[in-house]
């Protein structure tokens, strides 16, 4: 308790040095936080909005897709299992047909995949329901960022040529009869939504699907001969690599403010200790060991990054909890050219782990870069340190 | 009176349509023209895309049915690049890579040199009388030309184009112009004959459009430099091995 009262009042004394050390410190807790709760808050919304309007509880593929292999989507359908027309007919699942097709918005010929899901469904939250109004012509949904591509608007006609099973050409006319707003590219870019029946009627694939699309309350997995069930974690992988990179990524900038911050520290103990030989000295020859006078300077390094934690709660609990509150905004050009579901309000998530996790290894390193200016103290002599030597 | 030349020409038009040929018949005359036991022959292929105009030169050994090879001579981007079809399989030889790919599956799907034709277009059987059954409609006029309207109407599933309809020179049996459709009646794509030429005692095309009816532009024209029929071709030229020489 002694050395403590004794370390605060030697870097108090210290002045503005303590206090610019501190300050350095304190904005090192706060990016961290602040930063590595936009990864949080980034994931936690993607996988949110991934779950809500693609992927549901899961997703039972047929045995030959492939998403990423173009050229397996004709190939990869079957007939839907009778393990799974129950929870259909139940609405906890939905079926999906996906085929591959050409549109020719402006007279410029587009690949693109048609998706057919049945209107009813209510296991994605995208409004396939306008995809049941009566129309003359195929009533086709398209995402905000398909509809800006192609310049297509509700009520366009846009041709559309595809292949039936056995490879034979057909076209129809259809009408755009509404353009959805989400934040996931992978429903939207590239891709037509139309009822399930009108494309397994237009390519001859009676109840047939690429995918069943399970509900989030499903929670038992059935196996199905020829499809397999991906889980949730399997299908938002994707996602949690990409943030777990930027992390890394983000790592080195810490690392240089950590490295900066930590430069200061150790300056500021070898200064000390350099000018402050003869206290040494004095309180070795009182009777303190090296031992003490050792934990005595580390506690005054160590002290920087005490101080610091409250500095950073004086004006970082505020401006973290309005950070928390507004989030921050992404022109939509930029939202819709990102790779994967991405908010445009990206609200950080804060974390009890992330704030200790940051205090903790914070805290390990001051006081590790506290603690090594001061292993000189142990071949200190009193009587040399006395006389202001040290060797 | 009236009533007697009223028979006398009801009488006249049918024996006049009896003259007529059968669709199955024009569309063998049209296969005859076309078809050979093998023929030899160097193209320019003019792909009129949005971003300019290419032009590719080609040279081409044709063997019954089932057998071709072609390879690109300009420009010297493309020069080199080798296709062999030996019945419904395809590879293409890039020099650029110096690897022999084989298109199958969807692949086929893909646009050749990306003009307005598809490597299943090329690797249709050329007769078209093995793979669809002909009606004979009408008679109409393409440029000065009498021309038998045909519809053709596919023999067996699978084939890219249902039905298609056929503008067929009367005397030159040599069609003038084609519309392919798909199976909903939607025009996709046309085929114009702009010019024809006599060889060996066989008219043929000379040059001719191929354009995608969804698609704007101006389609990709062909234009057959030189051609000769039953000449005789190496057995090596279609073989793999003839890819990579």
């Amino acid at each position: 308790m002694l050395l403590s009262k004794l370390a605060y009042r030697n870097i108090k004394g210290a002045g503005l040095r303590t206090w610019l050390n501190v300050f350095v410190l304190s904005f090192t807790y706060v990016l961290i936080i602040w930063h590595q709760g936009l990864f949080s808050g980034m994931l936690k919304h993607s996988s949110h909005a991934v779950i809500k309007d693609e992927i549901a509880g899961g997703q039972y593929w047929h045995q030959n897709y492939d998403p990423f292999d173009p050229l397996s989507y004709d190939d990869s359908h079957g007939k839907i299992p009778d393990e799974l027309t129950g929870l259909i007919q139940e609405k906890k699942a939905a079926p999906v047909l996906i085929r591959q097709a050409a549109i020719y918005p402006e007279g410029r010929m587009q690949t693109i995949l048609l998706r057919g899901i049945q209107p009813e469904q209510t296991v994605l939250n995208i409004p396939t329901a306008k995809l049941g109004l009566k129309e003359d012509v195929l009533p086709i949904l398209i995402g905000r960022r398909m509809a800006k591509s192609t310049s297509l608007n509700v009520g366009d006609y846009i041709t559309i040529r595809w292949r039936d099973k056995q490879g034979t050409f057909d076209a129809i006319e259809g009408k755009i009869v509404e353009i959805m707003k989400t934040n996931v590219p992978t429903i939207d870019k590239g891709q037509l939504w139309i009822p399930l029946e009108h494309l397994q009627k237009m390519t001859g694939l009676k109840n047939q699907a690429t995918m069943i699309i399970v509900g989030q309350d499903v929670l038992e997995e059935v196996k199905v001969k020829n499809w397999k069930f991906k889980n949730q974690d399997f299908l938002l992988s994707d996602i949690s690599a990409m943030v777990k990179s930027k992390r890394v990524g983000a790592g080195i900038m810490y690392a240089i403010l950590l490295f900066l911050a930590m430069l200061a520290i150790f300056d500021t103990q070898v200064l000390a200790i350099f000018k402050r030989r003869k206290e040494i000295g004095t309180l070795m020859a009182l009777g303190m060991t090296r031992l003490q006078v050792i934990f005595l300077f580390t506690l005054e390094g160590a002290m920087h990054g005490i101080l610091a934690i409250g500095i950073a709660a004086i004006y970082g609990i505020p401006l973290l909890f309005y950070s928390a509150k507004h989030g921050i905004s992404f022109p939509t050009e930029t939202v819709d050219d990102y790779g994967f579901a991405f908010a445009e309000t990206l609200l950080p998530s804060y974390s009890v782990f992330l704030v200790l996790g940051t205090i903790f290894i914070v805290m390990t390193v001051v006081t590790i870069v506290s603690f090594l200016p001061t292993r000189k103290i142990a071949k200190l002599k009193p009587t040399e340190a006395l006389k202001g030597k040290i060797t | 009176m009236k009533k007697l030349i009223f028979i006398l020409l009801l009488i006249n038009c049918s024996l006049l349509y009896a003259q007529e040929p059968s669709g199955k018949t024009i569309l063998e005359k049209i296969d005859k023209n076309y078809t050979s036991d093998n023929q030899k022959s160097t193209s320019t292929m003019i792909i009129k895309g949005r971003r300019g105009t290419r032009t590719l030169q080609a040279q081409s050994w044709i063997q019954g049915l089932d057998k071709s090879f072609t390879q690109y001579l300009s420009p010297p981007r493309e020069k080199g690049t080798k296709m062999l079809k030996l019945r419904d399989e395809l590879w293409i030889y890039s020099p650029s890579t110096d690897r022999i790919i084989k298109i199958a599956g969807h692949m086929l799907r893909r646009s050749l040199m990306g003009s307005d034709v598809s490597y299943e277009d090329f690797m249709e059987d050329p007769k078209l009388s093995n793979i669809y059954t002909a009606k004979l409609i009408g008679k109409e006029k393409i440029d000065d030309r009498n021309c038998y309207v045909l519809e053709l109407t596919a023999k067996k599933e699978g084939l890219s184009y249902h039905s298609r309809k056929l503008w067929v020179d009367d005397q030159r049996y040599l069609p003038l112009k084609e519309h392919r459709y798909a199976k909903s009646g939607k025009l996709l794509k046309t085929l114009v004959i702009n010019e024809v030429f006599k060889v060996e005692n066989r008219w043929y095309p000379k040059k001719m459009t191929f354009k995608d009816a969804l698609k704007k532009g101006s389609g990709t024209e062909f234009i057959i430099d030189s051609i000769q029929f039953n000449v005789k071709i190496p057995k090596h030229i279609f073989s793999k091995a003839a890819l990579r020489k």
